[in-house]
């Protein structure tokens, strides 16, 4: 991991939530569903956010502005400074036959990288409204599904399914696919092992998300 | 002048070039058994800071010997273990089993956690006991939640103890925007950022002119001019909490803030420093005398 101070080079809106462009810096992306800490201006704590995109000299984070830090992240504007720490944590296997993506809401923020960098499989995202499912403009080859059909409802047999949504999603995709991988979330201080904060039940165990995840085979998580 | 990580806020095996930044690394406190923590969530932001009730997760005393500290001693950075326990005897145990590991360089004696039920013994029969343990330089990490710290390091300072850590966070509540209920499962957890800080200040002063003991100051410091008030306070070392979350680069970017800061104080050397605060304002006499020369 490396800490750098990095300039925003845009900020455009995806339906509700923003996609924040920022300059390398020298940064490594890393693999697909690791995350970088983001400086929160005016905020004590920095907030984590996979990556979402990396175009020649840029990393892209795409953001949900629910509270304070995000808020602050959302309202950067081009040629503000912020810092950020990363490429952190784990991402996902890339060594799958017949990937499918799933996502869900904000949840779909890791998967257009991931796209990529497995040539553009299908995938199926599910989202609480039609505006929200704007960003499903940013995953290729996706088949969109609004509430109250589910993502669940709609995985083809026969695939190593690829996950990234809010808890409840990611449970029932466990029980349907025990194979799957799936990226979680929980609030981070640090990102790097340093705080605790992360806890989560693993193998019947409180470890650290942001040191054996955020990516973690199904079977892991005592749903 | 040392610069050290305040206990539980960094994994030097996680983060070992963090750690070797440092001039000696705290461990997380360790306890005689094993502990999970409280279960999340157990950290909260708040303005100016944070809250978190983590609960002394950590392997316990047996694992901690066999696995953890070889790999520690194995960094290449002065290493301090905080011990924590529930009872005077856990910490007379804790410290007799480190006594002849050769690489620990200080035990620091957590005698205030505000995260578990338990409440220890007082602070005086714990370093006694603790003392009458271990050779090893005994540093007792003290709460400001206690209506006159002073007469705890005095306590700790008649019972043996070599240097004093301080603070340990203060309980805070932080409330959900939507539910109104605590954001931390335990409900309170400590709190610490810069929020911390002037009653870190105070804590350290208070006990600077109580004891004359050696103080690694910690509460809130995110700058170099932070951790020159804590020096002028009366701690000649200070330790790094919540900044390294935000900043891990915090303790090298410190250094060389603090040796500015000196620069522009036109004081000299840091040791110069240490107690400032408590110096004698300037007299009447000195101060018209500046005022003339001034206006003249």
């Amino acid at each position: 991991m490396q800490r750098a101070q990095v300039e925003v080079t845009g900020s455009e809106q995806v339906g509700p939530y923003t996609l924040l462009h920022v300059a390398r810096g020298g940064l490594d992306p890393g693999i697909p569903g690791q995350f970088f800490m983001l400086e929160a201006p005016g905020r004590p704590l920095p907030r984590p956010m996979s990556l979402c995109l990396a175009p020649p000299g840029e990393l892209a984070f795409l953001i949900d502005a629910i509270g304070s830090g995000t808020r602050a992240l959302c309202a950067l504007q081009p040629g503000d400074e912020l810092a950020i720490l990363g490429p952190l944590g784990n991402g996902y296997r890339l060594d799958v036959e017949r990937p499918l993506l799933l996502g869900g809401g904000i949840g779909v923020a890791p998967l257009p990288y991931l796209s990529e960098s497995l040539g553009r499989p299908p995938a199926v995202l599910g989202f609480r409204s039609e505006g929200h499912a704007e960003a499903a403009r940013l995953v290729p080859n996706a088949e969109v599904v609004i509430e109250p059909t589910y993502v669940t409802a709609a995985i083809p047999a026969g695939h190593d399914v690829l996950a990234c949504g809010p808890e409840p999603m990611l449970a029932a995709v466990a029980l349907l696919e025990p194979g799957a991988q799936l990226a979680w979330e929980a609030p981070m201080a640090c990102g790097y092992g340093a705080c605790y904060g992360c806890a989560v039940e693993l193998d019947g165990e409180l470890k650290r998300l942001c040191v054996e995840g955020p990516v973690l085979p199904a079977e892991a998580i005592a749903a | 002048m040392m610069i050290l990580n305040a206990s539980g806020c960094l994994d030097a095996l996680t983060a070992p070039t963090i750690a070797r930044s440092l001039d000696a690394f705290v461990t997380k406190t360790v306890t005689p058994l094993p502990r999970e923590g409280n279960a999340p969530p157990r950290i909260a932001e708040v303005e100016h800071g944070m809250l978190n009730s983590i609960g002394l997760a950590n392997p316990g005393i047996d694992r901690f010997l066999s696995h953890t500290l070889p790999r520690l001693g194995e960094l290449g950075v002065q290493v301090w273990v905080s011990v924590g326990g529930f009872a005077t005897a856990d910490y007379a145990d804790l410290c007799d089993r480190l006594d002849d590991r050769p690489e620990v360089a200080v035990i620091e004696l957590n005698v205030s956690c505000p995260n578990v039920d338990d409440v220890p013994a007082s602070v005086g029969e714990i370093v006694g006991a603790a003392r009458a343990a271990t050779r090893k330089p005994l540093y007792t990490k003290l709460s400001p939640a206690t209506a006159d710290i002073a007469e705890v390091a005095l306590a700790a300072q008649k019972a043996g103890t070599d240097g004093l850590s301080m603070v340990n966070t203060i309980l805070g509540l932080a409330l959900d925007g939507r539910t109104l209920r605590p954001c931390l499962s335990r409900g309170a957890g400590g709190l610490s950022g810069p929020a911390l800080k002037p009653i870190a200040l105070a804590a350290v002063y208070a006990c600077y002119a109580a004891t004359g003991l050696p103080i690694v100051g910690m509460g809130g410091i995110t700058s170099g001019r932070d951790a020159l008030e804590f020096v002028a306070a009366g701690a000649p070392s200070v330790a790094l909490g919540t900044i390294l979350f935000s900043d891990p680069t915090a303790p090298g970017r410190i250094r060389v803030e603090l040796a500015n800061e000196i620069g522009q104080l036109g004081v000299g050397e840091l040791d110069n420093v240490i107690g400032l605060a408590h110096a004698k304002p300037p007299g009447p006499s000195e101060i018209s005398s500046r005022t003339a020369a001034v206006s003249g």
